[in-house]
């Protein structure tokens, strides 16, 4: 789970980070009210939007009047920002935070991450920021620094003071930097966050540091345990329908193509989607309904496939081991009938009790394409869109 | 002799006395698994399926020598299970449970690595559907019968993917000698790596098949193991080739987060460690058919 910069800049300064001063606006009328109670003479109106890059996109505005802050406020509520991490889609900012603007002397970069290879934190740092730590990695890396936190015993003073002296920092700042660096690893730890970045951390002419910018990602599988952080989630950042199918207990990923799927298993998923692939159509979602794959589970997972009107053909992939193919065709038949279904479907049943799935299947009476292999159920499903692709340009001409 | 579990393999069931716990059980013992018991605390003493209930798991390897556990722990207490069983004694350990704090992860393999090599319990998992020596004995939640006996080791991080690489090989008459789930988390108990170091020990395997997805570097880690340390060829398959970058594909581990994590930047690059790559998931069965014509 995602959450906000300025949730993020909140949780930091709990843990003795500093921020620079600022406040959350819904309106240009609260946006110019931020920038009175922050004072002075230059402000940074901010997108908040799930993603970073936003000063590419456009997204943060310098401003130097209440005027310019107003306009700046008028200009990103509500505008659909695209980054190279939002996708095509981009993602629509609903809330902006004014902050005080910084002075700075000097930009780096700053995260902790969970690293999967060694299975530890790992902190990186580079006393050149500002720029994506991607296009820094890939020109030049030898500007990282990487340090390894040893699980048991955590983050230890000596490495922060490592960071500190690979950033470029003045001794003087010494103290501080450790105290910041620390305080990001205990928000980290203890608000079970797996991904945590500034970028940048600057040092501002008076000789400063100050969080810039700040991301947190966090752990879903801890979320049980992190009720506050529960709390903070922004449902207007996420697809509403993987949102829908979170709720129901699916798990749900919306694409750009036009076959649908439904599938038990992510790996056979995956691997479905790209046997779609392979055989020429594109997947219009990943959906894993799980192993328990009820007639009402199954129902509401045809539901949220069909929702998306540019589903052209829908295609049910279904290995069933705890579960048993004739319950599950069982589901279909139910599904298809109670949702009136109009776009071809094709189903692919395989392991416990498929025989009997089949004819449960055949006996429905339902225009129910059948196939026996993977291979065979994604070129019919591939077939079956091209089919009703040119009935409806037929139609249409 | 297979790998991990043979009909000898004493198992215990962690979370033995719930629904879920119960169920696995029962299929296991109709498969034939050697379970000797099971941990619920609070409910040692008692009888269940048949066999004796106990409060630990240390009482479990005391009383009844057990060897090898499944646990089917809810998140919130399976890294403490994990540990529990370490500390036991256990040599190998499935977790099931999906939904583990990848922090309490960490955790446990920090614990783990305590331990000197020679008593580290094996773990596999989580998040996984568990292990299966065809014909011998079953630790997992699979469907036994689609599983024939036979040469042919499978290691992958999706179930029902591997249930299909199985049922594939099954209809051209290709046999498994073990087949081992890791798990789809992003921090498995064991990698790819480790359990291809297992397979090349293994008199009884001939070939491996490794199936993998989008998300972390162990693909290509256990490609370079490959190619450095074994004799046995290694046949690949990567799920994932349209998955977009950034978005979680059900697996709390299958998301492309950095450079090398896509299906096809690991396809490449195992192609180039010398492993034959199955061009699609329908010909993983015809893959390993072919490989195995050569030898």
């Amino acid at each position: 789970m995602d959450i906000h910069e300025y949730q993020a800049k909140e949780i930091l300064s709990g843990y003795g980070v500093k921020i620079a001063e600022g406040g959350m606006a819904y309106s240009p009328e609260e946006a110019v009210q931020r920038a009175r109670d922050i004072g002075g003479h230059i402000w940074a109106v901010k997108a908040q939007i799930h993603s970073g890059a936003r000063g590419k996109a456009g997204g943060i505005k310098i401003c130097k009047t209440h005027d310019e802050v107003e306009a700046a406020a008028e200009a990103l509520l509500g505008k659909r920002l695209v980054t190279h991490q939002t996708g095509p889609a981009g993602k629509v900012c609903g809330r902006l935070y004014v902050e005080a603007g910084t002075d700075i002397a000097k930009e780096m970069y700053f995260c902790f991450l969970v690293d999967r290879s060694s299975e530890r934190i790992v902190m990186v740092g580079s006393a050149q920021g500002g720029m994506e730590i991607e296009d820094l990695a890939e020109n030049n890396p030898d500007a990282i620094t990487k340090i390894y936190i040893e699980p048991a015993v955590g983050l230890q003073d000596y490495q922060a003071r490592e960071m500190a002296f690979a950033l470029g920092l003045d001794p003087e700042l010494l103290s501080h930097a450790v105290k910041t660096i620390r305080g990001c690893y205990r928000a980290l730890r203890e608000l079970d966050a797996n991904m945590l970045e500034i970028n940048p951390l600057v040092v501002t002419r008076s000789n400063e540091l100050v969080a810039l910018d700040a991301k947190m990602g966090f752990d879903d599988n801890a979320l049980f345990r992190q009720q506050k952080i529960s709390e903070l989630r922004d449902k207007t950042q996420e697809d509403p329908r993987e949102m829908a199918a979170a709720d129901r207990g699916l798990s749900y990923v919306g694409l750009d193509g036009d076959i649908g799927c439904m599938i038990n298993g992510a790996g056979l998923a995956m691997a479905t989607m790209d046997m779609i692939k392979l055989a020429g159509g594109e997947p219009a979602n990943f959906l894993d309904v799980g192993g328990g794959a009820s007639a009402e589970r199954t129902e509401k997972a045809f539901r949220l496939v069909l929702a998306d009107k540019g589903v052209k053909a829908m295609l049910v992939n279904i290995f069933a081991g705890i579960n048993r193919c004739d319950w599950i065709a069982e589901g279909v038949v139910e599904a298809v009938k109670k949702i009136d279904m109009k776009i071809p479907l094709i189903v692919r049943l395989s392991g416990t009790n498929v025989e009997e799935g089949r004819r449960i299947i055949a006996e429905s009476g339902l225009p129910i394409i059948t196939a026996e292999t993977l291979a065979e159920a994604a070129e019919k499903a591939v077939q079956a869109r091209n089919e009703a692709v040119a009935k409806e340009a037929a139609q249409g001409a | 002799m297979a790998i991990l579990i043979d009909e000898t393999t004493r198992i215990i069931v962690q979370g033995f006395t719930g629904k879920i716990g119960s169920f696995h059980a029962q299929d296991m013992i109709n498969y034939g698994s050697n379970v000797v018991g099971g941990i619920t605390p609070g409910k040692g003493g008692q009888t269940h399926l048949g066999r004796p209930v106990f409060n630990t798991v240390k009482e479990a390897v005391r009383e009844v020598g057990a060897e090898a556990s499944i646990i089917f722990v809810p998140p919130a207490f399976a890294a403490d299970s994990i540990m529990e069983a370490a500390d036991a004694g256990i040599k190998y350990c499935v977790a099931i449970t999906d939904g583990i704090p990848t922090q309490d992860m960490m955790t446990v393999k920090n614990f783990l690595r305590r331990f000197p090599a020679e008593q580290r319990m094996i773990l596999t998992g989580p998040n996984c559907a568990g292990t299966i020596s065809p014909g011998r004995a079953m630790l997992g939640i699979m469907p036994g019968h689609i599983y024939m006996k036979g040469n042919v080791g499978i290691v992958g991080r999706s179930g029902t993917l591997g249930y299909e690489a199985a049922d594939q090989m099954k209809r051209l008459g290709i046999g498994i000698s073990t087949s081992v789930g890791i798990g789809g988390d992003p921090i498995n108990g064991s990698s790819h790596r480790d359990i291809l170091e297992k397979f090349e020990a293994d008199p009884e395997t001939k070939v491996v098949v490794m199936i993998g997805e989008i998300g972390g570097p162990q693909e290509v880690e256990a490609g370079v193991f490959a190619k450095e340390h074994m004799s046995k060829p290694v046949v690949a398959y990567i799920a994932g080739l349209t998955a977009p970058e950034g978005r979680r594909m059900g697996h709390a581990g299958a998301i492309i987060s950095a450079a090398g994590e896509s299906a096809a930047e690991k396809v490449a690059m195992l192609k180039d460690l010398g492993v034959t790559i199955c061009p699609t998931p329908a010909a993983m069965g015809e893959t390993v058919a072919a490989v195995l014509a050569k030898m």
